[in-house]
Parts: structure tokens; sequence; C-alpha cells
């Protein structure tokens, strides 16, 4: 491990042509910003949250309708993350190891959630499934919810997330080529054990990233679920819609103490990364190498 | 190659395995231990209000028929609101900020008839309330009527009419103002509502927003709010700050309440739900309705504390001649390229 480091550090000295009050001045920008627009915003959420004692901030979040958000926002990213998993894998995997007609195309739509305003995409089901919508009025003598209901707050974070796994697979599996599953199909591999044995350890971090990320923006989605959601109190409001509401109604200590979880929750996501990132530096780089 | 069973596994294993308890621990559902669940669908300020009335119909529904009902309460943007039911949004009642936001569900919904208004007693209003002005504390401006509010150097904070219910109150109470004091002359009107709105810095969407831009971020020197927001306001940030000016004249705002039969049919829910707005009207209901600050229809119910609260000036209705009903206000004053939009030219 710290002969890694030694190395990184000496071939970055060696390469830099700058002269030192640069390097220096250049290094304060960078952690001034940081400082001011990511750690203080982080640090005074913490601050307001716990401003008024720990008793209190348990208080804030174990609020009926606040422990309802906390369950909607768990089972949501608990559907949402798998079906991406599936989903990513199978994309990326047809991208990376196939050629076939509008691949270019199918790359674009997988960066399209990117590129909307979360608010469309929330408005994109309103239109589907709206009562006024295509499918609204099959959907509605059927007895059937999805928007203002969980279903469609499913649907949008499913959307908005869909990205976040296929696009760190799709680099690593197209740098990877084909080889390896070549090598295992002419050895008598059938397919399922190719994908088992070969595809999916050669991914496994890219893959293991991807699900941290994509469950990160699940939980925080605030602008896709807002439009879907209804606002039901207890029912369909998601932590993010929660915070909003508790701080509209004045409970500034309580949406701090929601916001506050959210951000423990980005911390903990990083936590794990740069854990998995040092526990198993080597065979991330070997993977990589590939 | 790494074989996947040995490395990927036992990380994989465990995260699943912590996913999996974090899981169990999380989702025992909320008590759903209630014979009927009813939704209404609200606007923003009545949060506090509907907590306590929602309450007090439970308990009142629970003696008189033995069932437990609940009631579910969604809140937000007046407009938005109606929108969302419209949309499909399965609301039993809607109680919204004006009449023209239910009238827009009637119509592109067909839930809501369209005589909603006549179907309960005071054209289905239970409360009203009106437009004041909140201030920096000591009122160091000296803010005391509408004429204040065009003078140079007065910066007034009120949200946007295009999507708050509140804000068209705001901006009727204003164009009233202004009718009495030019004697109906409706250009010197015009003028006038003109030069209040060249004085607001910023336009929120909602009447929450507003307030937290006076409050919160301390903007402006006044802001236009519903009594009832005006009085939570001082309550909830401390009446060191801020305090009321009633203006001499101001809008009778009447946010009225409706059943969504349409949805109430389907769900078998029609009879809690229309009880849960008749309740409205009884005297406990009315009582909480002025502890909430809003003025209620029947004063005699309630606590006489709470009435002193309210200051006695001239009200205007929607309905008075100048104005003819929000059925003509709204498309005339409010619609794209109506009055609002010929005197409201931002950055001027």
């Amino acid at each position: 491990m710290s002969d890694i480091a030694v190395s990184q550090s000496a071939v970055f000295t060696g390469a830099a042509t700058e002269k030192r009050p640069v390097r220096i001045a250049l290094t304060v920008i960078a952690l001034a910003f940081l400082g001011i627009f990511l750690l203080l915003p982080l640090v005074s959420v913490f601050y307001e949250a716990f401003r008024s004692g720990f008793g209190v901030f348990l208080k804030a979040i174990s609020d009926r309708d606040t422990l309802a958000a906390v369950r909607l926002t768990v089972l949501v990213a608990a559907v949402s993350v798998p079906a991406n998993l599936v989903f990513g894998l199978a994309a990326s995997w047809a991208i990376a190891k196939y050629d076939f007609r509008g691949k270019s195309f199918l790359i674009t739509l997988i960066d399209l959630p990117f590129s909307v305003s979360p608010v469309t995409s929330g408005l994109i089901y309103v239109l589907l499934f709206g009562a006024h919508g295509y499918l609204g009025p099959f959907l509605q003598s059927h007895g059937i919810h999805i928007i203002f209901a969980v279903p469609g707050i499913v649907l949008a974070t499913v959307f908005v997330t869909f990205p976040f796994i296929a696009r760190e697979l799709i680099p690593i599996m197209q740098a990877q080529g084909t080889q390896d599953e070549e090598a295992a199909l002419s050895l008598g591999a059938s397919g399922w054990r190719v994908f088992f044995r070969v595809t999916l350890p050669n991914v496994k971090w890219a893959l293991l990233y991807g699900v941290l990320l994509c469950n990160a923006r699940a939980m925080g989605e605030f602008g896709a679920v807002s439009v879907v959601s209804g606002h039901i109190r207890g029912k369909t409001n998601t932590m993010p819609l929660q915070v909003e509401i508790l701080y509209n109604e004045y409970s500034y200590q309580a949406a701090f103490g929601v916001a506050s979880l959210l951000a423990l929750l980005a911390l903990v996501t990083l936590i794990i990364k740069t854990i998995l990132e040092w526990r198993y530096a080597e065979e991330i780089a070997a993977t990589r190498r590939h | 190659m790494v074989p996947f069973t040995t490395h990927l596994a036992r990380p994989v294993r465990r995260l699943a395995a912590a996913a999996i308890l974090g899981l169990a621990a999380a989702l025992p559902g909320a008590p759903a231990f209630a014979d009927v669940t009813i939704l209404n669908v609200s606007y923003d300020p009545t949060r506090e209000l509907y907590k306590a009335y929602d309450e007090a119909f439970a308990a009142y529904w629970k003696e008189k028929t033995g069932e437990t009902v609940s009631v579910d309460q969604s809140h937000g943007g007046s407009g938005a609101q109606a929108r969302a039911v419209i949309d499909g949004l399965d609301a039993d009642v809607v109680t919204l900020a004006l009449a023209a936001d239910i009238d827009a569900i009637a119509a592109k919904s067909g839930k809501v008839p369209a005589d909603w208004a006549s179907l309960l007693p005071a054209r289905s209003t239970p409360y009203t309330s009106t437009i004041v002005f909140l201030v920096r504390k000591g009122n160091p401006k000296g803010i005391k009527d509408w004429d204040d509010l065009v003078k140079d150097g007065i910066q007034v904070v009120t949200p946007n009419p295009k999507t708050s219910g509140g804000a068209r109150w705001n901006y009727l109470a204003a164009w009233a103002y202004a009718n009495e004091k030019f004697g109906g002359d409706e250009a010197k009107t015009r003028d006038f509502v003109g030069k209040l709105y060249r004085n607001v810095p910023v336009l929120d969407s909602g009447a929450r927003g507003s307030t937290t831009t006076f409050a919160q971020r301390g903007i402006g020197d006044v802001l236009l709010a519903w009594e009832n927001e005006a009085f939570l306001a001082i309550n909830e940030l401390g009446p060191d700050q801020f305090e009321i000016v009633t203006p001499s004249l101001s809008i009778k705002a009447e946010p009225p309440v409706a059943l969504v039969k349409g949805n109430t049919d389907a769900k078998g829910t029609t009879k809690v739900a229309e009880a849960y707005l008749e309740y409205l009207y009884s005297d406990p209901a009315q009582k909480i309705i002025a502890k909430n600050y809003y003025r209620p229809e029947k004063p005699e119910a309630a606590d006489p504390e709470d009435l002193k609260r309210f200051a006695a000036l001239k009200l205007v209705t929607i309905d008075d001649p100048q104005f003819g009903g929000w059925a003509k206000v709204q498309p005339a004053h409010f619609a794209d390229g109506g009055i609002f939009d010929q005197i409201y030219k931002p950055g001027q």
C-alpha cells in the first residue's frame, strides 16, 4: 500500500513543471473552494441539526411523518437500485460486448436522464399515468394507482438514477474487450458461467461504485419525486420532500435533522468507497489494467 | 483473473445482509388501524389549522359512529394542488385558497359538481381571512396604509399572482383600495397597483416562500400576507422581530372547501368526507379556526380572546361590482396578457 503511494507522489512531483509558488497557489485555491462550497455547508447542516442538543435532534427525527419518510426513502432505494443493477448490467453488457445497429443511439438514450431536468422526468410520468394521461383512464378504471402513490415515486427514481450504474460499467467493459469471455467460451464454459466467473468479477468494483452512487441519488432525488408525489403526509413524502415541508413549517431544527441524515448518507457512501479503494487497491488496479 | 466467489462474495454478502437488516428495521409500516382514511388536499398556510381540526374531527366521528377515521393531509401552492387533483391525486375533499382553483377542478375533471359552492353554508367558506402588512419591529419605515407601499424606496414582498392564490388576494386588496381612493377611475387604479408591484424586489411562487424571503432572508420592508400567516410568522419567529399593520381597507379572502365527489364515490368515503366538511361549521371547529388565526364564519362560537386579535377594517368581497366574482376576475386580471401582465414588467 505505502509503496504505491510513494511511487505515485514521486511520479507527480517529477512530472510537474510549474514553479513552487504556482503550485502552492493552485492548491490553496482548490482547497479554499472545496472548503467554502462543500465543507462549510456540510458542517453547518450538522451544526444546525445538533444545535439544541442530541435529545432534541432525536425527537425531531422520530416524528411519525418523518419516520414514514425515512421508510419510504429506504423502500424506494431498495426497489430502484436492484432494478438499475440488472438493467445497467444488461445495457452495458450489450453495448460493450456486441456490435449492433443503433448502438450509439442506445448510449445517448442511457445518458438522457442526466441531461433532462428532473422536473421534466416527473412530468413525463404525469403525462403517461395522470388522470388525463395516455394510460390514466385505463389505470383508473382498474383501480391502479401509479402517480401520487409509491409506484410513481419508484418509477421516477428509477428513471433519474438509471445512468449511474451503466455509466460506470460501459467504459471499463469496453476497455477490457471480449478476449476473456472468448477464452472462457473456447474452453467450453456456458453463457451464464462466463458471465458469473469472468465478466462479473472483472467489473465488480465499477459495479459497486455504481451501486453506491445510484443509491445516494435514489435517496436524495427531489425534483422528479416532488412532481409525482402528491405530498401526502406520512404516505408519499420521501426524506428530501420532508426536509422542505419541515423547513416551510418553521421546524428548522427538524428540517436540518433530516437533512443531516441525508448528508450522513453521502458521507457513509464516501467512506465505503474510500475503504473499498484502500482495502482492495491492488485488485482494482489489476482489473483496470486488464 | 479473480475468482468471483471468494473475493466479491464476502463484502457483497455483508452489504446485502446489512441492507436487509436495515430494511427489516425500517419497514414495519406506520400504524394503519383506521377503519377509513380520507385525504384532504389543501393549500400552504392551513397546515397548523388542519392538524388541530383533523384530531377534533376524528374524535367527533369516533363518538358519533364508532368508526376510526384517519385524515391524510397534502399541502402546497393552491393552484398546484388543484392541478394535482385534476391529474389524479385521490383527494376526498379540497380546501383551497380560492374558488377559482376549485372551479378549475370542476371544469377540467368533472369530479366536483359545478354548483359546489352552493352545497355548504356561506358559499362553502367556513372561515375567511384578509390581507394585512407584516413589517419589521418598530415599523422603521412608518408604513400605515396602502399609500405607503407605492412610495419610492419601499420594498414590498409578495408572491406571484400567476402561481399563488394568496398573491391574487394581495393584488386584489391593493386594487380594491386604489379603486376606492380614486373613486373607480380604472386608469389611476392600474397606475397605483403597477407602482406597487414596481416596488417588489422578488416574486416568490408561493405564500410560504415569500414569508421565508421576508423573515429568514431579511429582504424587503413589508410583507403582504394572509392575516393568519402573519400571526403565525410572529408566533413562530418571535414577536420581537415583526409586527402587524392593518390597512384601512382590504379584501375579504374566502378560502372555500368542496367535496371531490368523483373520488369519494369511487372509494366509498362520501359520507365521512361530507361530515368532515360539515363539521367545519360546528361550534368546536369554529373555535379551532379562530385559535388558528382564521376569521370564523360564526364568531359567536369562538373564544372572545381569539376574536380580539382581529382588527376591524373595511373589507371588500370578490363579488363586489368592481370585481364581479372569480369567473370575471381570473381571466381579466391573471390570464396571459391580462391586466397584471400589462402593469407588471420585471426589471422596470
